[in-house]
Parts: C-alpha cells; structure tokens; sequence
C-alpha cells in the first residue's frame, strides 16, 4: 500500500536554500551590499557580471571596471608597483602585531625583541617577515620605479605622477630607515648613528635638523622614541595618502601608459 | 550684485537688435536660423499634442505652455558647436576577472615567498645597544652604503649632502627636463643608456660599500677576510 505523501518534510538543501534565500532577502544584507552586487544578484559569468564585480565594490576605487589589453600583461609593469603596494598593506599587518610586545624606550626596547622572538607564539616567524619584508619593499619600489623610467612612462601626462613617485620613494626609504633603529642592538643603534652623522654636514639647517631628529646631540632613549612615532604612525600616514594620490593619478592620466 | 561687464551688454544688445530686425523678415532666409521643416513640426505637435490633451480633458493641459504647448524646444545649438566624438576605440578587457586574477597571483607568491623565507632565515639581533662599544666597522643600512661609499671619496658635505641632493633633484626634475616626447626605446637611447651608466656606478658603490669594506671601513676581499655585512 503506497503512501502518498502530499506535503513532504523539507530536505536538508531545500531547508538551507530558504535560508540563504531569506537572508539575502533582509534587510541587513540589503543594506551591506549594494544593488547591483554579486553578493545580492549572484554570479554567473557575464559581462555584464564582470563590469558588476568592480562597479558595485569597493575596488572600484582602485580600478576602473576596464583597462587597456596591454596593461594586464605581467612583462610591462612586472606588477611592481602593485606588489610595492601589497608589502606595505603586509608590513602594516605584521607591524601592528609588533607593536603589541614592544615599547620604545631604552630599558625595554631590546629585551622586549628578545622576548617577543623566544616566548611569544609566532613572534620570531612575524618579526622576520616584517624585517625581511622591509627590505623586499625597498627593492620593488626600487625596480618599479626603474621599470617607469626604462618605459618612458614619466613623460606627459604623468611627470607629476613621476615626482610623487619619487616622494613615494624617499618616504619609503625612511620608513626603513626609522624602522631600524628600533630593535635598540648593536647593528640598529651604529648604522643609525653612521646614517644621521651624514645629515649634520648639510650646511645652513643641518645640525638643527640633525638635533630634532635625535632629540639631542647623540642618540639616546628620545631617538627611540621619536623615531618609533615617526615609524608606527607618521610616516605611514603620510606614505598612505601620498599612495593614494599616486594611484588616483594613474587612473586619470588614462591607466598604464604604453603601449612600447 | 555683480557687474556686468561692458563688452557683454554690448554684444547682448547686439544680438537682440540683430534677433528683432530679422524677426520682420522671413525665417528662411539667414543660414543658421531654425529651418523651416523643424519650426513646422513644432508647430504640428503643439497643435497635436492640443488636439489630444482636448479630448479627455476638453481643456489645456496642467502646466501646458501658452498655446496650449506641452513641449518646448530647450535650446538650440549652431552647428559647429556639437562636440565630435574623436576617441579612437581603445583594445580593452574587464578588470575582473584579467587584472584582478593577475594581481591575487602575484600577491599570493610574494606572501608565500616572504612566509618560507622567514620560515628559514631569522633576522639579525646583536648585543643590545652599547655606547661604549663601537662595532668596527659600523655600517649604514645597505641601500646608504652607496653614499657611505662616496664618503671616502668625498669631504662629507660632498659626499653626504650636495651629491644625493643633486641626484634627488634630478630625479624629480627628470620628466620635465626630458623634451623627447616618444616613448620608444629606440629614441631614447641617450636617457636610458644615461639612466643604466646611473644604476650600474650606485649599484657598484653599494656593493664595495657592502661586501668589500672591513674594519675601518678600509678596503677588503670578502673571500679573504670574511664579509662584513649585516641586513
Ligand atoms: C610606495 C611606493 C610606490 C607604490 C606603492 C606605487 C604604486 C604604483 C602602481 C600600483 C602603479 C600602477 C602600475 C604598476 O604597477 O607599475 C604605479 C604606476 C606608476 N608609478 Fe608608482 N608606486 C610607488 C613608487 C613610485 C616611484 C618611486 C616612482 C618614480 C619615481 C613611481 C612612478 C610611477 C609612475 C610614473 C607610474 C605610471 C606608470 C605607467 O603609466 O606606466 N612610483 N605605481
């Protein structure tokens, strides 16, 4: 004797694709995702779809929803300024786990390094990627800025690009620079000393500047202190801003320049 | 309020003297006035438009003109004022997913490069700061060890301040001081080969300054004396 069953018990999936349906439907997931997104409409592979995906997201600050052919091709801009870009966004994450172990003065600074790499749970494996990922940054800004050049691509519209670009570099460098006195060993503390004795003989201002940088004559706990402000928050401010100039100008110079 | 300038009062006048003299003669006549098949048209459609708006209402529509227009001719434009579209069409692909995919590529490679060569190499830590202990020889981190170099040639203003200063502007001055405006290698051959002499003389200081300078900063072969070199 079949049973027939009129009003079966919903199946797992049946149960779950009412869910899903009755939270895309709220409120609340309407009022994160515009209209228009994927997260509201889904996505299946259209163009329509594909312009969507940067139209109604936040990329769309950074890139515009079509570039030119040439552009996305690895072999003209060997993606370095991008990647200059990305080691930043990685040495501000590691950098703020950093700062959690670390104060900058002269009894703490060294030991609080020490400490942070024997005891704390992937504090050595974290140090050494903001270390190393310090140097990788000043070697990519390096090569992209060679590559512009090596393309001509500082030619007009772009020279004021190319002169931010420059700012860019120089605040890269002593974004490095501050950071590497901050460990407080031998190394940080003589290769600082070499590096700033350097700025005392620029004549007229030198030594004033040389003096409120070091917050004195020599260098000492003030130093620390001074350039971890200038390491953690000041000149990563200003280098943000300044990216943020450098690629609004890549856009409206017309994107990559090139073809060769 | 605002003054209006002479020159426009003039020209306003002008044009209205100009507008009220060839109202009187026929519209046919000046070259850029509204042609006649347009300005019957017009006609034709607010005497249409009345038509239709009379037969439900039996009256003037709400908010219709005088004479019972319910269209207006905004503006019109002469001719030689149409901007032409000039853009040639551009070779163009989506961001995403062309650009977007090549960029998660490259970024993913680097973090796992970063990740395994953190994994196996350990950053420096010395002894902890001391005043009175100066390491011999004391170097600058690598990328000023170009100018450390220069040092040695140079008086330390020199060396330390007019030469990276000049380099700075240069750089900065650089795409203005270029006049050459093709960006084809093959036209460029005095600044790249200025650019490349430029790389390959700091790229020479830094490595001496790195690799072949000992205590006293004083000229070594790293296979005989050891490399003197910390990152
Ligand atoms: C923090 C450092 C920097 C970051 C994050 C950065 C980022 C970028 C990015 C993402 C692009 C798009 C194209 C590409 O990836 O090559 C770009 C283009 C460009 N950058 Fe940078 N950049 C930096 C430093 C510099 C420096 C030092 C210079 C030159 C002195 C420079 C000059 C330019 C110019 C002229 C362009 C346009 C290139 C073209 O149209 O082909 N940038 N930059």
């Amino acid at each position: 004797m079949a049973k027939v069953l009129d009003n079966p018990r919903p199946t797992l999936k049946e149960r779950a694709a009412k869910i899903g349906a009755q939270i895309q439907g709220s409120q609340a997931w309407n009022s994160i995702f515009r209209p228009g997104s994927i997260f509201r409409k889904g996505y299946t592979d259209s163009p329509r779809n594909r312009s969507y995906v940067i139209m109604n997201s936040v990329l769309y600050h950074l890139h515009p929803v079509k570039v030119k052919r040439h552009a996305v091709k690895v072999s003209y801009t060997l993606c370095l300024g991008g990647l200059s870009f990305f080691v930043f966004i990685l040495l501000t994450v590691t950098g703020i786990f950093l700062m959690f172990f670390y104060r900058p003065t002269g009894a703490n600074a060294w030991e609080d390094i020490q400490t942070l790499q024997t005891s704390v749970t992937f504090g050595l494996l974290i140090r050494n990627m903001h270390r190393w990922g310090a140097h990788i940054m000043v070697l990519t800004v390096f090569l992209h800025m060679a590559r512009v050049f090596y393309h001509g691509a500082y030619k007009p519209p772009r020279e004021f690009n190319w002169v931010i670009g420059v700012v860019l570099l120089t605040l890269t460098l002593l974004l490095s620079f501050t950071g590497y006195l901050l460990p407080w060993d031998q190394l940080a503390l003589w290769a600082v000393t070499v590096g700033t004795n350097m700025m005392g003989y620029t004549p007229v201002f030198g030594s004033q500047v040389r003096f409120v940088l070091l917050g004195g004559v020599e260098i000492g706990s003030e130093t620390l202190l001074r350039w971890y402000v200038l390491h953690v928050l000041m000149l990563p401010f200003v280098i943000v801003i300044f990216m943020a100039i450098h690629f609004w100008r890549v856009r409206k110079d017309g994107g990559i320049s090139g073809p060769l | 309020m605002t003054e209006i300038p002479e020159h426009l009062l003039k020209r306003a006048q002008a044009a209205r003297d100009k507008a009220a003299g060839s109202s009187d003669a026929s519209a046919s006549e000046g070259g850029d006035r509204i042609p006649d098949a347009l300005l019957d048209r017009t006609k034709a459609s607010g005497a249409g438009a009345a038509v239709v708006a009379a037969a439900p209402a039996g009256g003037v529509p709400v908010g219709a003109g005088p004479g019972g227009h319910t269209q207006r001719l905004l503006t019109v434009v002469k001719s030689g004022s149409i901007q032409e579209a000039k853009a040639a069409p551009v070779d163009k692909v989506h961001t995403w997913p062309h650009l977007l995919a090549v960029e998660f590529v490259a970024a993913l490679a680097l973090t796992a490069f970063l990740f395994v060569f953190s994994w196996v190499v350990n950053a420096p830590l010395l002894q902890a700061a001391d005043f009175n202990n100066t390491p011999n020889p004391s170097k600058a981190p690598w990328y000023f060890l170009g100018l450390q170099e220069l040092l040695t040639m140079f008086h330390p203003m020199i060396a330390g301040v007019t030469l990276p200063g000049m380099g700075l502007v240069a750089l900065i001055l650089a795409p203005y001081l270029d006049r050459n405006a093709s960006n084809k290698p093959e036209d460029r051959k005095f600044m790249t080969s200025m650019m490349t002499m430029f790389l390959i003389f700091w790229a020479v200081l830094t490595i001496i300054g790195s690799f072949f300078r000992g205590p006293g900063f004083n000229f070594t072969f790293p296979w005989r004396d050891g490399i003197f070199f910390e990152l």
